[in-house]
């Protein structure tokens, strides 16, 4: 019987020749991730198992990205007790203040991802490497511990089920349109414990970065992983990061699935979720008169040089409205690196917008761009959950790169059309 | 090891409460379960955690634990006192989490349409039945896989993983 690409990952790492969705599964992990909040949990749990060593010190993988720079004294221990597990285990990738990224934006940007690989991490939003053809998820610290300690974690076996995207996009449309679009018409609970396939000649035409986007938020419909089949893009994004070997799995032409859905998206319009869910989707035409407060532009979701590229697009020769506050967090030194010599830092700063160091900062509410209650916020993140950005009165809305700069520039919910023209 | 009989108070709440106010991230640097408990739930119902009595449970209906990974939501769950969360489904990642962390959880939509807030149940966790003592109605809940059971006997993944590094080791 055919088999899915999340099932022949899944099955290879279980040294098995097939598995079926539903079965609960030992697998080999290739990569364990943990970050500053979840890391120190993990540490805990990894020394009550009994365990001294991890099971590979290259391939576990601290990123201390969430409250660092450490915003107060609990998160700097926290830090610290990373840092020293990480210099006591000899992990190979530990990134220190100045070297550190946005997580799931640093380890595809470091070449530590490839394609048919299986990766787990204590951080939600892991299913982000499903861009590159692997199958990764989510867990919490104590699973990570075990992986940590093992090399192995328990799964079960998702149910795959299969979107497919038609037509050409239009301007300032991206992935994030089209995840949050389809999170729209599923819900948040939409694809549950299953994997999510993307294709389709829009996703053939999407950028890496914008299939990044989508992965990342596979998880906000429920999902297990989202994943991408391997094509030249792929090829060429690994060439320039990483030499070492991989396995590239396509799924079978009689694979199963549990739900096949298709979305004709070309006159698919800039989407925007109202608080507080992420299904909560409108056209950018339907969203009314939104008056706001602040504009987040980055993450895990959208700090990627192409989100920057477009923000910089948007706001050159233009400024953040006075009653704004534009707070841009690139994913990684590179990318920062990469902005300041194409003179986009200046775009941004002679805008008025503030450029960030690389953290996860704002978009949980941590630090480095709180809200109070009664504002709004316009953002490039995942989740606007009530309390997500901070005070439990604020309110978040989710969009794309262009939305967001375009925003920034009128104080409103704005279509980028609006500033831009066409 | 949990005790197999609970009896306690049901607080109710809807769908889709999300890790974010189970535990607010501004909490997140915090790791002990009693303090996190303080503030559990404390965006959605800042009534909760001052009233809670240890014992009671959290009753609500689909996507429970929706979010992020923060093992947080949890251990902040047990941590202010509640035996058992029963919902009419949960997101995947609460639920490993929960059962690693050996905070007894229960998939039973029917016993969550019948129970309201503040009744009184009473659940046998090892036959997986939740009763509501104010109705009088006894509900099943979905078994959890053999290996599940397995992790929760021995109190969570920890004790399984220790005791499978004592084997190898």
């Amino acid at each position: 019987m055919g088999q899915t690409i999340t099932e022949k990952i899944l099955a290879w790492h279980a040294g098995r020749d097939e598995v079926q969705p539903g079965e609960l599964i030992n697998a080999r992990v290739d990569l364990a991730l943990a970050n500053d909040i979840t890391a120190p949990l993990a540490l805990e749990a990894f020394r009550d198992m009994g365990a001294e060593q991890v099971f590979d010190p290259a391939r576990v993988v601290l990123v201390p990205d969430h409250f660092a720079p450490a915003r107060d004294i609990l998160a700097a221990e926290n830090c610290a007790r990373i840092r020293d597990f990480a210099r006591q285990q000899g992990l190979e990738h530990y990134y220190e203040v100045g070297r550190v990224g946005i997580e799931h934006v640093l380890l595809p940007e470091e070449g530590l991802v490839l394609p048919g690989e299986l990766i787990v991490g204590a951080d939600s939003h892991t299913c982000t490497y499903g861009a590159l053809g692997a199958f990764s998820t989510g867990m919490g610290s104590t699973d990570l511990a075990m992986a940590m300690a093992l090399g192995e974690v328990w799964l079960r076996v998702p149910e795959s089920m299969r979107l497919e995207y038609t037509g050409e996009l239009k301007p300032w449309v991206g992935g994030k349109d089209l995840i949050l679009h389809t999170i729209g018409s599923i819900g948040v609970d939409g694809a549950r414990y299953r994997a999510m396939e993307f294709y389709g000649p829009a996703i053939n035409a999407l950028s890496m970065e914008g299939r990044f986007t989508m992965a990342n938020m596979a998880v906000e419909a429920g999902a297990k992983n989202g994943i991408f089949a391997v094509d030249c893009k792929t090829r060429a994004w690994l060439e320039k990061r990483t030499r070492r070997e991989y396995r590239a799995f396509d799924s079978d032409s009689d694979a199963t699935y549990v739900q096949e859905l298709s979305f004709d998206v070309s006159s698919l319009e800039p989407q925007v979720a109202f608080p507080h869910l992420p299904s909560n989707v409108r056209p950018i035409s339907q969203a009314g008169e939104v008056k706001i407060d602040q504009v987040v532009i980055g993450s895990c979701t959208n700090g990627w040089l192409e989100d920057m590229e477009i923000a910089a697009h948007i706001l050159e020769g233009r400024e953040v409205h006075p009653h704004i506050r534009t707070i841009i967090f690139p994913g990684t030194p590179k990318i920062k690196l990469e902005m300041i010599r194409r003179g986009w830092m200046e775009t941004f700063i002679r805008a008025g917008a503030v450029v960030s160091t690389p953290t996860c900062g704002p978009c949980l509410g941590g630090h480095m761009g709180v809200i109070a209650a009664g504002e709004r916020a316009v953002s490039t993140t995942n989740r606007n959950f009530v309390g997500r950005m901070g005070h439990k009165e604020g309110e978040v809305y989710l969009c794309g790169p262009a939305v967001a700069a375009a925003s920034a520039v009128t104080g409103r919910l704005s279509d980028p059309r609006e500033v831009m023209g066409g | 090891m949990t005790d197999m009989v609970l009896e306690g108070k049901a607080w109710r709440y809807g769908r889709d409460v999300d890790t974010d106010v189970i535990i607010p991230a501004r909490y997140l640097a915090l790791t002990d379960p009693g303090e996190l408990g303080a503030h559990c739930l404390e965006d959605l119902d800042p009534k909760f955690a001052g009233r809670v009595r240890e014992g009671d449970f959290i009753v609500a209906e689909e996507n429970f634990g929706s979010g992020s990974s923060r093992e947080h939501a949890p251990l902040a769950i047990k941590g202010c006192g509640v035996s058992c969360v029963i919902a009419s489904s949960f997101a995947r990642i609460f639920y490993r989490n929960a059962i690693n962390v050996g905070l007894p959880i229960l998939e039973c939509p029917q016993a969550v349409e019948d129970i309201g807030r503040g009744d009184r149940l009473r659940v046998d966790l090892e036959h997986g039945t939740v009763e509501n003592l104010s109705t009088g109605r006894v509900f099943e809940a979905q078994p959890f896989p053999e290996f599940m059971r397995e992790i929760i006997s021995l109190g969570g993944l920890v004790d399984y993983v220790r005791k499978r590094l004592e084997n190898e080791g």
